[in-house]
């Protein structure tokens, strides 16, 4: 029995990461190549949700969620363009400042489009209380698809920023914006491109774990602290930290739970980000010599 | 220029002050609903059905002659701005009756104001405290929780439940359920084993139930309003607990239905009869009332009919029917809602005494259960 519990907490805890991860490997892909924080990441996650929900009444279940994804990609670009690729050399602060009006802007706009009702895509396999068993352990079969499906996108990620033209100018602009433009990398569309696949990013989990969590036009803000936190405690700017730290807190607050009221949950991860600010601001994983060149 | 500004001012005012001269031959009810912001599911079927009625009440010719006028405020559940408008209802707008607020938090805030300004108050929302200490202007429509409460106790003991667990939100419907459950169970012989609060907007919840599956409970109740209530019943089965599942009236929500797809199947909870109208025999003496309020919100606006709607319906109709019994007098509006008896509404036949200023008892409450997708009456 005890086994049983241990692992069926640590299940718990891989689902809360999973969703954790995805939308801190968002946050780092901006901080990346802007130097900012893009409060909004959580919103992109709801957009995906909330479009493919509404687009899946038309098209199978595969066509509207890749749908779902480009269009909220291109609201990504949209909204870097409009909003922050004119500004020239902005202070941190007013980025970060832009971001979170922009965040309150489109969850604005999500409830005018969808109003206040909770949606949900249902799930890609099985019902709702189908699960496989493990020895007593068991998992919705729509945790297995997001943890795969998240495993797809860090793995492809790692690929493309390793090994392809554009992965390898936008790690160029992340490094050395000025350098790289010296370099006749077009600077500016790496932004943009960095803000798309973000927000596409953003909402292929949106989509994914929308069986699990319900999406609705609030949903995002929430997304966006635990992701933020999961971003600072990997290191910023690290994606695969991202994981592993969005994989630490999930686990820590499922098993608060089993010796402690859940009402501490949430405090746990507040406890730990503000832990992790005062005494590791490179975070677990991050580089402290590293960190101190940058700005932010 | 400026002259003409003020003129202009100056005449507006004549207008506002001079407005209810004109129109002195009408009742002015304000309403005070969450039409908009978190509680909206509240608000807006309550706005919605009041609208509705006033303009039924109007095109009849009024109550007695008299037409209502209707001043819906819109609160969006703020406690602040409920108290703000029932000062403006109650000292500038001079109304007869106030109806609502949505939610309990809100009522609480404005229940001296009313009393004070010796307005009638009608409040829409659940808790206890709002009638109990009773004061004299304030009513209130809805079912108690605590009622709720001793339904499902009721129903646990025929199913020879004793050990429960006990998951409830972090707000103020989450709270006034979990104080009750936690107050009365002794008194039904039943333990409470696993006593979680979660959050409002919790995304998940198998580590919760997982903890409930631990203590080797008989069967769970959740107490909560949010889409979470949805979330906790496939958490529940997805971890293969197939122990019987207990909600709240919060549960009266087809779309929570909708949302929990398979694992509604089989939830149990106390509601009022509203959700299952069609299906009640014809004896029942609320069928006519349920019938008729389900069919004309549906045909006007095309959307399901709620419980939170109906809540706002008794509240308009006991008051047109105490109006239309003692005229336009408050003092006397108010002392025939108190003596008020065997009105039929949707939450149940109301009883009112100087004593109790809700009026329905246990039976107001029926046990219902879903089943194929749809609420129906719960039989054993």
């Amino acid at each position: 029995m005890f086994l049983e519990l241990f692992f069926q907490y640590l299940v718990a805890g891989l689902t809360y990461g999973t969703i954790y991860a995805i939308v801190g490997i968002g946050f780092n892909i901006v901080y990346n190549t802007t130097g900012i924080i893009n409060f909004a990441q959580g919103e992109f996650v709801m957009l995906g949700g909330m479009i493919a929900v509404s687009l899946h009444s038309l098209l199978p279940l595969p066509i509207a969620i890749a749908a779902a994804v480009v269009l909220t990609m291109a609201i990504g670009a949209l909204i870097e363009m409009t909003f922050i690729r004119w500004l020239v050399k902005p202070a941190v602060l007013r980025m970060i400042i832009i971001t979170i009006g922009i965040s309150i802007l489109v969850r604005e706009a999500a409830l005018h489009l969808w109003g206040e009702s909770v949606r949900s895509l249902p799930y890609f396999t099985g019902n709702e209380i189908s699960a496989f068993s493990f020895g007593g352990v068991r998992v919705s079969p729509q945790v297995l698809w997001t943890l795969g499906i998240c495993s797809v996108i860090v793995i492809s990620l790692n690929l493309f920023f390793k090994y392809t033209m554009l992965g390898r100018e936008m790690r160029a602009c992340a490094s050395n914006r000025d350098a790289a433009a010296l370099c006749g990398i077009p600077t500016r569309n790496m932004v943009t491109l960095s803000f798309a696949l973000a927000a596409g990013i953003g909402a292929l989990a949106g989509a994914v774990v929308s069986p699990i969590t319900q999406t609705s036009y609030s949903i995002g803000t929430g997304l966006a602290i635990k992701g933020f936190t999961v971003a600072i405690l990997g290191g910023l700017g690290n994606s695969m930290a991202a994981v592993a730290a969005g994989f630490i807190l999930g686990i820590l607050e499922s098993f608060s739970i089993w010796v402690m009221p859940t009402a501490y949950k949430d405090a746990i991860a507040i406890t730990i980000l503000l832990a992790m600010l005062f005494v590791r601001p490179s975070g677990l994983f991050g580089n402290k010599e590293a960190f101190r060149l940058k700005d932010f | 220029m400026r002259i003409f500004k003020l003129l202009t001012v100056v005449v507006a005012c004549f207008a506002l002050f001079a407005a209810p001269v004109f129109a002195a031959e009408t009742v002015k009810v304000g309403a005070l609903l969450a039409v908009t912001g978190p509680a909206s599911f509240l608000g807006a079927p309550e706005a919605k059905t009041l609208e509705m009625l006033v303009e039924e009440i109007n095109a009849k010719g009024g109550i007695n002659g008299k037409k209502i006028e209707l001043i819906i405020k819109d609160t969006q559940a703020s406690p602040e701005k409920a108290v703000s408008f029932a000062k403006q209802l109650i000292d500038e707008e001079k109304v007869f009756a106030i109806i609502g607020p949505s939610t309990s938090g809100e009522t609480m805030q404005i229940k001296n104001i009313a009393e004070a300004g010796k307005t009638l108050l009608l409040s829409c929302a659940a808790a206890e405290v709002i009638v109990n200490p009773v004061a004299k202007y304030v009513f209130k429509t809805p079912q108690m929780d605590k009622h709720a409460v001793i339904r499902i106790f009721q129903q646990m003991k025929k199913m020879n439940i004793s050990k429960i667990g006990v998951l409830s939100s972090n707000t103020g419907f989450g709270k006034a359920g979990k104080e009750q459950i936690e107050k009365i169970a002794p008194e039904h012989g039943i333990q409470i084993l696993v006593n979680e609060v979660y959050d409002k907007a919790a995304t998940d919840l198998t580590a919760e139930v997982t903890k409930v599956k631990a203590a080797n409970v008989q069967a769970v109740i959740n107490w909560s309003i949010e889409p979470a209530q949805a979330i906790v019943i496939k958490n529940i089965r997805q971890i293969g607990l197939t122990i019987p599942v207990f909600q709240s009236h919060g549960f009266g929500n087809i779309n929570y239905v909708k949302a929990a797809g398979a694992a509604a199947e089989g939830v149990i909870f106390p509601a009022g009869r509203l959700l299952v109208a069609d299906t009640l025999s014809d004896k029942n003496p609320q069928k006519a009332v349920l019938v008729d309020y389900k069919k004309k919100y549906e045909a006007k606006y095309k959307e399901d009919v709620s419980t939170f709607g109906g809540h706002g319906y008794d509240a308009m109709m006991i008051l047109a029917k105490a109006v239309e019994k003692a005229g336009a007098d408050k003092e006397k509006v108010r002392d025939t809602i108190e003596t008020m008896k065997g009105f039929v509404g949707t939450a149940g036949v109301f009883n009112f005494s100087a004593e109790d200023h809700n009026g329905l008892d246990l039976n107001a409450f029926e046990m219902l259960t879903v089943k194929d997708g749809k609420f129906v009456v719960y039989e054993k």
